[in-house]
């Protein structure tokens, strides 16, 4: 009994220096095809990494139980030090403030401006009126955006509404930013620009994670890289490169 | 709930309102038009019940007493009429009264009697508060002492009950037809305005919304428009049924038994239950579906 407290003590202390730790995860989706298989992979704080993979190889899967949105069949999965197979719905609200998420479709709020946008994240964080003025304008002036506060996404440019985006990302000072392909519907110097971005907020101290299948992207940065395919991580490599085999 | 929680989802509920005009439309429209329809038939049923009521309260029990009968008697006779709890009213109607009345009717013929005939037909006319408890206060009365006969109409009485039960379970199977139809539609239409905002609630959960302050403003926004799609059928019905009752009276005044309960009688029950079920379906259909979108 002891014994394993310690050795969980021991695990506990380990999993804390990372921003996500993933130890023989595995999920298979209803319908019996395997999605992921015996998943390890452990991301330190302060990293930046590039999972890789070509559509269908399980990149979506994992961005998706990073997020609690899918829980896992087995193994262990921390984030942030959240353990999401036993965390109870009640709480993943709590976990997700701890995170910053980007997706490929930027997934604003079509109704609302930039500001809004923004401030919204901020507003589910419970965060006062006058924090909100102070936060907002500093985080678009970081993307960017200062200019276009009162502008509604329909009126940006694609690579406009992804900064807005980051911004929400960020602006509650996550210590895990992910991205699911953010530059994915950009074009090459809005994908540059996107890409510099996150470097910084990498630079700041935030753990960046970009889900990708553009290799050039992922070749150019110089980054850890992930592989996954068919379900399986292939490589793990610092410095890496992606090589679509397909 | 902090306060500023509290007054963003005021409101975003309110903002709600406006931002969905063609979701606000189709189920303020969804529920006005079955509110005003359960209105009509409620108020139908009310009157109905009514006529039936006041024709119940015509059929009366006469009760005559035994030749010689003192005054004393026929005073305690009267107390313990009074008593009954069938009794809704009752008069004495003395044997001058009843030949006075008689007379009336035969005219000239009348002045031919030297004597009252009706001597003996003192009486009590007994008006009852449920025609369907008749035959038991005249089982009761003809134990009575100094009861001769007691004249009555079982015809009246049954046909009267009969036509109040039918009456009862027709309007309750309508109302209850129509209210049930009334919940399925308008929480379809609750269910599909909050449906295609799927996607606005999946992003507040990604970036951390608890299910609470997903909820709240979409749950407020759906009893504002219950609230607002019941006060406008109710507003409207009240209207139309002074206009309706008014007209009806004015060109069948020559039916003296169609006598209307005055508005207020109606819609002081109706309003505020036609408002609860506004704002109830409203808070009960987006409950429901919003928390089928918030498993994010």
């Amino acid at each position: 009994m002891a014994e394993t407290k310690r050795k969980r003590r021991e695990a506990d202390s380990n999993i804390s220096d990372y921003a996500i730790y993933l130890e023989d995860v595995s999920k298979t989706f209803s319908d019996g095809v395997p999605a992921l298989s015996n998943i390890n992979l452990k991301v330190k704080h302060g990293e930046f990494v590039f999972i890789v993979g070509v559509s269908g190889a399980g990149k979506s899967t994992l961005i998706k139980l990073l997020l609690r949105e899918l829980k896992a069949d087995s193994g262990n999965i921390f984030v942030n030090g959240f353990n999401l197979m036993t965390i109870k719905h009640g709480r993943i609200p709590k976990f997700r403030r701890t995170l910053g998420v980007v997706f490929q479709d930027f997934r604003l709020l079509k109704d609302r401006n930039v500001y809004e946008n923004v401030a919204f994240a901020q507003r589910i964080a419970q965060k006062s009126e006058r924090e909100i003025r102070r936060n907002v304008p500093s985080m678009l002036s970081l993307v960017g955006l200062a200019g276009k506060y009162k502008a509604k996404p329909k009126q940006l440019a694609g690579g406009e509404q992804q900064r807005v985006a980051l911004a929400r990302a960020l602006v509650n000072q996550p210590k895990l930013l992910l991205a699911d392909e953010p530059t994915g519907n950009l074009d090459l110097y809005n994908t540059a620009e996107i890409m510099k971005l996150l470097e910084t907020i990498n630079e700041n101290g935030t753990t960046v994670v970009v889900v990708t299948h553009n290799d050039k992207l992922v070749n150019d940065m110089k980054k850890r890289v992930v592989t996954i395919k068919q379900g399986m991580i292939v490589s793990d490599a610092e410095n890496g490169g992606y090589f679509d085999e397909d | 709930m902090k306060i500023r929680t509290f007054f963003y989802t005021i409101e975003q509920g309110v903002i709600g309102v406006f931002k969905n005009k063609w979701f606000t439309v189709a189920t303020v429209a969804t529920i006005s038009a079955c509110l005003f329809v359960f209105g009509i038939f409620y108020a139908i049923a009310f009157n109905v019940a009514n006529i039936v009521r006041n024709a119940e309260q015509n059929v009366s029990v006469t009760v005559f007493f035994d030749e010689g009968i003192s005054e004393e008697r026929i005073e305690e006779i009267g107390e313990i009429i009074g008593r009954r709890s069938e009794v809704a009213r009752y008069e004495l109607i003395t044997a001058e009264e009843a030949w006075e009345k008689f007379s009336e009717q035969l005219g000239e013929y009348a002045q031919g009697f030297t004597e009252n005939p009706l001597e003996n037909c003192a009486n009590y006319q007994i008006y009852l508060s449920d025609v369907t408890m008749q035959s038991q206060l005249v089982n009761y009365l003809e134990g009575v002492e100094g009861i001769r006969k007691i004249n009555k109409s079982d015809f009246t009485a049954d046909t009267l009950s009969g036509i109040n039960m039918v009456l009862v379970y027709v309007f309750v199977g309508i109302i209850v037809i129509l209210f049930a139809v009334s919940i399925f539609l308008i929480n379809n239409t609750v269910t599909m305005g909050i449906s295609v905002r799927k996607e606005e609630i999946t992003i507040m959960k990604y970036i951390g919304a608890t299910d609470f302050f997903v909820r709240a403003p979409f749950v407020f926004e759906a009893m504002l428009i219950g609230l607002i799609g019941a006060a406008i059928p109710m507003g409207l019905l009240y209207y139309l049924y002074e206009l309706a009752t008014d007209f009806i009276s004015e060109k069948f005044a020559f039916l003296s038994f169609l006598t209307f309960v005055p508005a207020w009688d109606i819609f002081i029950y109706l309003i505020p239950f036609s408002l609860c079920i506004g704002v109830g379906i409203g808070f009960v259909g987006s409950f429901f579906t919003v928390r089928k979108h918030l498993r994010v």
